[in-house]
């Protein structure tokens, strides 16, 4: 008989004192090391969320558009009309890509697409938000190559279209890169599978991939910073498989289809033991566990390595008793592995048995959220930077010279957040599925056609991670209003939100204010645009706790910058009233819909050209941006404009640059007086929209306007040059080239 | 005609191809599953794109060997039209059907993007109603693209006229620039001796439709249609 563990052995698993005798109390004894791998892998705050809980739960959930519940299944479920719901999610894999970043990256793809096809939804676009450190550094390179290529080659086999994301770089992120994925899936209503177990003596398999020792204590491992000594952690992080995931979808929705299944769940994060746990505490049942039946990729595997196990592309099933043999058949025909090696019973407990012997027995609903898993109100404090940016004036920074602007506006059109990431999105299939409409006619967001029909679900990843630093709760508020912004300059009608909260570590008061300033302004933003939280996922631990690298980064310790990534969902009924970024044609009149304001904060133009990282967000309030949106959803449906494009980094010159250089065209436009010209042009004022008229439409335009909001003439598209107040800046062919050069540059 | 999809494990754009074909353009087509034998009656076989079997060998190594390859080579033989994109034209050469060798990439990378595709020979089912002059824009997605061939089968393919395609820049001049992939003359695809087997890199079934903003693929069907 081997020696009960100690709470010195739970402290190594990443326990507290008080968690190790929680555990003893729900046990009536003390545990053995498999149960205490069991517990420390399900209350880490990957699984159990148990630092985040209180506050996730204050963010809006309801809607009626809603089909299941936020954290009651394993993606948000929205209904988008003719009877088909969207099924959708962001998920991080952050730690894995700091240490391996190919298969980091390439499993977060695996991962989420997984979350949708549990639920019986055919995945049908992917999107990722990416965060890489100084882009000088070759760690960077090593990580964004890494990345780049294990997103593309897992996504571009699995089969479903990369189809948008977001990129940033920022020494905050030098150490820990974030890499979240998303993935949205159609499935018809009342088709949907549930991650559910119950009635006695049903089945259970695991089906697809055989279990080795890979990513064993990988929940355990996202839970903590990251230090010198990570690497040696290694194991914990998996290795994918493409083909075996692409069998799986398919044999997945076949298998739901048939009918024969009670209920499935992937496994992710925490292998068997989480499948089995969460889905018999959803359906208030038990299950006994033959841990020697389960499909092993090596031998001499230990109890504790199986359950914890999270090798890729497998799923938990429970089917209905007599249909054992017809499952069976649909894996079979995919050549997939579907082992029964259980059953259900009405204990409530998990009896896991390895060769005759039981070497764990616990209640189900102990280990998750929701049930006996820990719940904790941590403390959080205002760190001192935050008045500290707040003292930051626009007088601080002399007006450039004419001569000087034109300098910024090449600058910022090379800056890797601004610059083209054609080098990295041509790694990925963007068109396979032949649904996304936004490869040839760029928007805001990506338009991706729902298959047979008109509809289309209109997507897009935003945060820009300064503001949040700056101000979180204006600056998830910021992050919220972009991602509708990018909705609603598409022509879409934006629905809901899936959110990926990746901050540093919660022990930290000062990061926990940050956290909490993230879900109160998302609170208000999304109660604003009417769009509920249907899923997400948190991300802690993102910092580093190097002792040997000095402080050098503003924000709290060496904690990333908090990164509250929002993945918005919209609907456009038909792809024909879309609408497009792209300036059409010479002569056609620029707009600005929304208003200047002499603000240049957080701009990129003050952080990296004057060097200035103290500054507040940029100017915001809620309630106008939700006009100017409302504004230019009324302008598209009336069909007066030709683009929109909104303002984001970079400010008015480079969605300018933007909108004219798709058709390689030009812009010849007027400063506005009472404006400092760096303001104008590279400012980051939020609320605004950059939209093309046509000549014959300009009364129409104006007349809607003048009752509506703020907008204001600007000039003309022009056949080349881009020209402000008379003065040339550049064409459009030096800014494609200037724009198009950063990365293959700083990666090739 | 009738026209029959090959599903290997691990194809990705047979879903692709038979939308294309019942949807975009109104003929009959069915799915032919990898572990058959039987064609169906089906007169004109796709094979999709995807990465059959993984492709973690070398790409459409494994495919050539499942059963129903065995049925679409003696179509093939006997003058039955077979067509292969990507990875489809990637298992029809490791299968004998067409010669050379699809090889990685110069720049040892993925791409997806566009590019333009100039006729060659005017004098194949699939190309017979195609603009000579024309640069077609067609969607290209691989990592191994790169047409190859020996001095001595190059020289066949010229002299037969078994040159479907070049990579061309938007003005249709075929240049170095203009080459995606590092293919030996530019070639993109190339069809048999026999004329009734066909293999090209990009894809024209994801140029066939308004909503995409690009209906250059279109063309390529119709041509088999008429």
């Amino acid at each position: 008989m081997e020696s009960l563990p100690t709470f010195e052995t739970a402290k190594k698993l990443g326990l507290l004192a008080e968690e190790f005798e929680k555990i003893k109390e729900i046990l009536g004894r003390s545990p053995n090391f498999t149960e205490l791998s069991i517990f420390s892998v399900m209350w880490s705050e990957h699984c159990s969320y148990k630092n985040s809980i209180v506050w996730l739960k204050k963010l809006p959930k309801e809607s009626p558009k809603m089909l299941a519940k936020a954290g009651e299944e394993n993606a948000g479920l929205i209904d988008i009309g003719d009877g088909l719901a969207c099924c959708f999610k962001i998920e991080s894999h952050n730690h894995p890509s700091a240490l391996e970043p190919y298969q980091g990256a390439a499993t977060g793809v695996g991962g989420i697409n997984r979350d949708i096809f549990t639920m019986g939804a055919r995945p049908i676009a992917q999107l990722n938000s990416l965060r890489f450190g100084n882009l000088d550094l070759e760690k960077t390179k090593w990580h964004l190559r890494g990345v780049v290529k294990g997103i593309g080659d897992y996504g571009n086999a699995f089969g479903v279209p990369t189809v948008g994301g977001e990129v940033y770089f920022d020494d905050c992120y030098n150490t820990n890169p974030l890499v979240n994925a998303f993935s949205a899936g159609i499935v018809k209503v009342g088709k949907t599978a549930s991650a559910i177990a119950y009635g006695v003596g049903n089945p259970v398999f695991i089906v697809g991939s055989a279990t080795g020792k890979d990513g064993i204590h990988g929940a355990t491992f996202a839970s903590e910073d990251i230090t010198e000594k990570s690497n040696e952690k290694l194991p914990a992080v998996q290795v994918g498989d493409p083909f075996q995931e692409k069998l799986l979808l398919e044999a997945t929705l076949e298998v739901i289809e048939s009918g024969h299944l009670i209920g499935i769940q992937d496994m992710g994060a925490a292998g068997i033991i989480c499948s089995t746990s969460e889905m018999s505490a959803k359906g208030k049942a038990g299950m006994i566990i033959d841990l020697d039946k389960v499909p092993m990729r090596q031998t001499n595997m230990k109890p504790f390595e199986i359950l914890l196990s999270e090798s890729q592309e497998r799923m938990l099933i429970v089917a209905k008793k007599g249909t054992e043999k017809k499952v069976q058949a649909i894996f079979d025909k995919w050549d997939l592995n579907c082992q029964q090696i259980g059953e259900v019973t009405d204990t409530q407990r998990l009896h896991f048995y390895m060769h005759g012997e039981l070497v764990a027995d616990v209640p189900a609903d102990d280990l998750v959220l929701g049930g006996g898993a820990p719940v904790y109100h941590r403390e959080y404090r205002e760190p001192a930077y935050f008045q500290e940016f707040k003292k930051f004036s626009i007088d601080q920074i002399a007006e450039p010279t004419e001569n000087e602007l034109v300098s910024i506006a090449k600058f910022l059109l090379a800056q890797p957040i601004i610059a083209s990431k054609a080098w990295i999105y041509e790694q990925y299939d963007s068109m396979v599925g032949t649904a996304n409409t936004s490869t040839n006619q760029p928007s805001d967001a990506a338009i991706v056609n729902v298959k047979g029909t008109r509809k289309n679900l209109v997507i897009t990843v935003d945060c820009n991670s300064r503001y949040v630093l700056a101000d979180p709760e204006i600056g998830t508020q910021i992050a919220v209003s972009e991602a509708a912004r990018n909705v609603v300059c598409s022509g879409g009608e934006a629905v809901a939100i899936t959110n990926n909260l990746n901050f540093g570590n919660p022990y930290n008061p000062e990061v926990y204010w940050q956290f909490v300033g993230a879900i109160m302004g998302m609170k208000k933003a999304c109660e604003k645009f009417g769009t509920p939280v249907t899923g997400g996922n948190v991300s802690f631990y993102n910092q580093n706790s190097n002792t040997t690298q000095a402080k050098t980064q503003v924000g709290v310790d060496n904690a990333i910058y908090p990164t509250p990534t929002i993945g918005m969902l919209g609907i456009l009924e038909d792809w024909a009233n879309k609408m497009t970024l792209d300036f059409k044609k010479e002569e056609d009149l620029i707009y600005q819909i929304g208003k200047f304001e002499n603000c240049i904060s957080s701009s990129e133009y003050l952080y990296a050209y004057k060097k200035v990282k103290k500054s507040p967000a940029p100017a915001f309030n809620l309630d106008y941006e939700h006009k100017v949106q409302e504004t230019i959803k009324e302008l598209i449906k009336l069909k007066i404009i030709e683009s929109a494009h909104d303002c984001s980094e970079g400010g008015l010159f480079v969605t300018l640059a933007e909108s004219a250089m798709h058709r390689g065209l030009g812009f010849d436009i007027q400063t506005v007086s009472g404006f400092r010209k760096d303001a104008f042009l590279f400012g980051e004022a939020q609320s605004r929209v950059v939209v093309s008229v046509k000549p014959d439409q300009k009364i129409a335009f104006e007349n809607f306007l003048n009752s509506k909001t703020d907008f204001c003439y600007l000039g003309k598209v022009s056949k080349n040059d881009f020209v402000v107040d008379g003065k040339l800046f550049l064409n459009s062919q030096e800014a494609k080239t200037l724009y198009q050069n950063t990365l293959p540059k700083a990666l090739d | 005609m009738k026209y029959g999809v090959v599903v290997f494990p691990g194809s990705n754009c047979d879903d692709d191809m038979i939308f294309t074909l019942s949807d975009v353009m109104q003929q009959p087509a069915v799915k032919l599953w990898h572990k058959d034998t039987d064609l169906q009656n089906c007169d004109f076989i796709f094979l999709p794109g995807g990465f059959s079997y993984g492709d973690y060998l070398r790409c459409g190594a494994i495919a050539r060997f499942s059963p129903i390859m065995e049925s679409v080579v003696a179509h093939g033989k006997k003058g039955g039209y077979v067509m292969g994109i990507c990875n489809g034209f990637q298992i029809l050469v490791e299968s004998g059907l067409l010669d050379g060798a699809l090889l990685r990439n110069d720049n040892r990378k993925y791409v997806c993007k566009n590019v333009f595709l100039k006729t060659v020979t005017s004098k194949t089912a699939l190309t017979h109603s195609l603009d000579s002059q024309k640069a077609y824009q067609i969607p290209m997605a691989h990592g191994e693209g790169r047409y190859y061939a020996s001095a001595d089968t190059l020289k066949k393919l010229h002299d037969n006229d078994q040159i479907l395609f070049k990579y061309c820049d938007s003005e249709g001049k075929i240049t170095e620039n203009s080459n995606p992939n590092g293919s030996l003359e530019n070639i993109a695809g190339i069809c048999n001796q026999g004329r009734n087997v066909f293999g090209m890199m990009p894809h024209p079934e994801r140029a066939a439709q308004e909503m995409f903003g690009n209906t250059d693929g279109r063309p390529f069907f119709e041509a088999l249609i008429a």
